[in-house]
């Protein structure tokens, strides 16, 4: 069709998807190298994501235990994520952790502080050190909040309320983005030199979840079809503790702090579970552990009535709670009617992080794609097989720096891309087609069965029948999306966004159960009763790639680290075993 | 099953001037906020019923509006809580979007307005800081920019003044009072600010989801401060040789 949208043209030299912690870091730096800077979210700025972090970001600043360093950090990182981590990640990493955190303070953040006036760091799950800095337990509200300010004060471009739909290329090299914004009811063309990912997670795949309405894995969606090649999409981590009762509050997250500052765990008996599964770490195991020993409870009959086990930090009394882990308090008091320096919490395991995404070059945060960058929870390497507890945080920060460099370097020399008027076309007619069909099927039906496939069948604990009935649920969605549509418009309109998030959500799906049956072993965050064992066969990292049309898989051998890292690692497995 | 009815206020004023009340039968959980009734109109009754939400766990400040003529999070709200019939209008200080959905960016234009956290000059880094020095600061950064003290603000819902509001007093306070922070910003808060205007009503503390006391903590100290950086330059030069004692 010849027909004419109107829409509005953007030009940028970097533009941004997301507007989380690892989007906003990686503007600033972009602006500070001089390039012009566009960041797009599909949420207000200031409300994504990364707001609800909690218990801190790690790096070995050494402030509480002096005998900490980068190469503890990285040995627990690298051990914790059974070694598919991309290593040179885990380097850069755990070196550039502290030079961040000192950044983000003389950007102006409060972290709680030590007797001697120092950033205070707290203990968390398989951290060898207490390495944990923190503000209370709002770290995540006080880093996007600082970066936030920061942008706020560049010449960066911020539209908001804008959800990006389309990733446009030209022979493998990026030339924009094409997209709306809900508020004004306007379709947007977005052309630039380079572009970064930074769109967060997918933690809405499943029905229980700690996400935000926001992580669908859009980002994994569009760059795929643009040809960026995707890894480690099997790998989810659990939390293992997420709120159960009421039910609308069922997934929310239950901090980690929590055990980091002495909460304990005990079954429906009173017993102390832990001491018989972890004698040593408790409680504070690591992740996929800790989920695992609660999700065996439950299945054992040791869980509550409402499937549950409790969680009890009654013992340190209502000040110390107050003073460490007031959201927490509240929400239980709020959502729950809980007073939890008074009574135990009921808690189960809930979706929380995903170690998947967009592969990248560990320096430059480069993609596949020319021009096409990626960095924060969208982009993968750095986790390996389970993510730390505060490692993301961080990662947002270190990342999100070199992926704005990355990407401003790129800028220096490439062309500024220029969208044809077909292919706007073409996109603002498949958008208007939701908009416009006769007895359309609800998109929420759908969203519903395949959240309710994905947490019931692709679980904490796999088997290669469930997996298998969860890709039939998918392909069954999958033949019924030509279907889907909402009446109104553009503007706010919700249900359109669930027809969008649908699509990017049923190809994350398949993605990331495909990688699921294909490990056939238990590596960390992926559990298999019928594979229990880790097998070296699987030192490799499962990798998507879309080519003519048709997806291709690939199984990549993990590069070994080098000497001397190896020789880190040999000292951290003896502390860690 | 229990149901509640929700009156739900409609509207898209740049497509028309019509505004309506529509009403929606919930049934209702244990437990269920009044976001979660919501989501079940979208989800059941009407998809493109505009509303915005992020984390649905009262962190992230997207869900504020007037549930039955009170101003709050929606996602905080228990639907017992409100009776049988429940009635959901946008924030009354801003401009409407479309439903319940409002149009809040004026407050990122005032945010790029306040100057930001400057360090002391030569502050040695990494900082040194005493947790207590930190408290009074550290009240005002739970603040989640939900707006809805902007919003119960008669000073604002008036719009005649220019007046930036209490959810800017709050993050100016929070700038001033950060231990090593070494700029002024009384004459911002003063003149562009328009503090002046504010008269202590303290409808803002009352409204806050986080509890910061707004009015006590951060308004009343600036207003003094104001008094005297601005009004008593004598003042502020002993300030200044003998150090704030803001600071
Ligand atoms: C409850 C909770 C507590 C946590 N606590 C911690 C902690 O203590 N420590 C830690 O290290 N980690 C923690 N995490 C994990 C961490 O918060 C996240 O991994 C991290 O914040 C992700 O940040 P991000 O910048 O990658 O993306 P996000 O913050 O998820 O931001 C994604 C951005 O992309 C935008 N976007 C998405 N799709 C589109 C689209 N189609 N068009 C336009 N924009 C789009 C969104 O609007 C948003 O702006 C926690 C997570 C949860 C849920
Ligand atoms: S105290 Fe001041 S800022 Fe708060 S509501 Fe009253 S007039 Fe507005
Ligand atoms: S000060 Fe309170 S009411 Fe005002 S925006 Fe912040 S959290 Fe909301
Ligand atoms: S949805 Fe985040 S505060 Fe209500």
């Amino acid at each position: 069709m010849a027909s004419n949208h109107e829409y509005s043209k953007v030009e940028s030299d970097v533009l941004i998807i997301g507007a989380g912690g690892a989007g906003l870091r990686a503007a600033i730096e972009a602006s500070e190298n001089k390039k012009s800077v566009v960041i797009v979210s599909k949420s207000i700025l200031g409300k994504a994501h990364t707001v609800m972090a909690e218990g801190g970001m790690a790096a070995s600043l050494g402030n509480v235990d002096k005998q900490d360093s980068w190469k503890v950090h990285f040995a627990d990182t690298y051990i914790e994520g059974v070694y598919i981590n991309n290593w040179k990640m885990v380097e850069i990493f755990s070196k550039e952790a502290a030079d961040r955190v000192y950044e983000l303070e003389r950007f102006g953040a409060l972290f709680d502080r030590t007797a001697d006036g120092k950033i205070l760091q707290r203990a968390f799950g398989a951290h060898t050190y207490r390495r944990l800095c923190h503000v209370g337990d709002k770290t995540g509200l006080e880093l996007i909040r600082t970066l936030e300010d920061k942008v706020l004060h560049t010449d960066t471009r911020i539209l908001d309320e804008v959800v990006v739909t389309k990733i446009v290329t030209e022979d493998g090299k990026v030339k924009g983005a094409i997209g709306f914004s809900m508020r004004e009811g306007r379709f947007y063309v977005f052309q630039c030199k380079a572009l970064i990912i930074a769109t967060g997670g997918l933690g809405r795949l499943f029905k229980v979840t700690s996400n935000s309405w926001e992580s669908t894995g859009d980002g994994l969606a569009i760059a795929f079809r643009a040809g960026a090649e995707l890894r480690d999409m099997e790998m989810v981590q659990f939390h293992p503790t997420g709120m159960v009762w009421p039910p609308s509050v069922r997934g929310l997250l239950v901090t980690e702090g929590v055990r980091g500052e002495g909460g304990i765990l005990l079954n429906k008996e009173g017993e102390r579970f832990m001491l018989r599964y972890s004698p040593k770490k408790k409680e504070l195991d690591a992740r996929d552990v800790v989920a695992r020993c609660i999700y065996r409870e439950i299945t054992e009959g040791r869980g509550t009535e409402h499937g549950a086990v409790y969680l009890d930090i009654t013992h340190k009394g209502y000040k110390f709670i107050m003073d460490k882990l007031p959201s927490m308090y509240n929400q239980f008091k709020d959502f729950a009617g809980v007073d939890i320096s008074k009574e135990k919490m009921e808690v189960a395991p809930t979706v929380h992080y995903h170690m998947g995404g967009i592969k990248v070059e560990p320096e430059t945060e480069a993609t596949n794609v020319s021009g096409l960058f990626a960095a924060g929870e969208a982009a993968c390497g750095l986790h390996g097989a389970n993510r730390l507890g505060g490692n993301s945080l961080t990662d947002l920060l270190v990342f999100g720096r070199r992926a704005g460099l990355g990407a401003s370097h790129y800028s220096d020399s490439a062309r500024m891309g220029t969208i044809d008027e077909k292919e706007i076309n073409d996109e603002i007619e498949r958008i208007e087609a939701f908009t416009s069909k006769k007895n359309p099927t609800n998109p929420y039906e759908l969203i519903e069965q395949l959240r309710q496939a994905m947490s019931s069948k692709v679980g904490i604990v796999r088997n290669e029948k469930d997996l298998n009935d969860a890709l039939a649920v998918i392909n069954q969605i999958k033949g019924k999306l030509d279907k889907i549509g909402v009446a109104g418009g553009v503007r706010f309109n919700p249900g359109l966004i669930a027809c969008l998030e649908l699509q990017n959500m049923i190809q994350n799906a398949e993605l990331l159960v495909r990688a699921a049956i294909e490990r056939k072993e238990s590596r960390g965050a992926h559990t298999r009763s019928d594979y229990p064992g880790t097998n070296d066969e699987f030192l490799k990292n499962i990798v998507f790639r879309l080519e003519n049309g048709q997806i291709k898989m690939n199984m990549e051998p993990v590069m070994k680290p080098p000497k001397e890292l190896q020789e880190i690692l040999l000292e951290g497995e003896k502390t860690n075993a | 099953m229990h149901e509640v009815v929700l009156r739900i206020k409609r509207s898209e004023p740049s497509v028309s001037a019509e505004t309506r009340f529509d009403e929606f039968k919930v049934p209702v959980e244990e437990g269920m906020v009044v976001l979660d009734a919501v989501h079940y109109v979208e989800q059941n009754i009407d998809p493109t019923l505009g509303v915005r939400w992020n984390c649905k766990a009262a962190r992230c400040g997207s869900c504020a509006a007037e549930i039955n003529g009170r101003p709050k999070l929606m996602c905080k709200t228990r639907v017992e809580s409100m009776g049988d019939k429940i009635t959901i209008e946008p924030m009354r200080a801003f401009p409407v979007v479309k439903d319940l959905v409002t149009d809040v960016s004026h407050n990122f234009e005032i945010a790029r307005k306040i100057p930001p956290f400057t360090p002391k000059k030569d502050t040695p880094t990494p900082f040194l800081m005493q947790q207590s020095d930190i408290l009074r600061s550290k009240e005002f950064r739970t603040c989640i920019e939900c707006f809805l003290c902007q919003d119960v603000c008669h000073v604002i819902r008036e719009h005649n003044s220019d007046y930036v509001g209490p959810k800017h007093v709050v993050k100016i306070a929070s700038l001033d009072m950060h231990p090593l922070d070494g700029i002024d910003r009384s004459n911002f808060m003063h003149s562009d600010g328009g503090l002046g205007y504010c008269d202590i009503t303290k409808c803002c503390q009352e409204t806050c989801p986080e509890d910061i006391k707004i009015t006590d903590n951060a308004i009343i100290p600036e207003k003094e401060r104001i008094v005297d950086h601005v009004y008593d330059p004598l003042g502020r030069l002993i300030h200044r040789i003998r150090g704030s004692r803001w600071q």
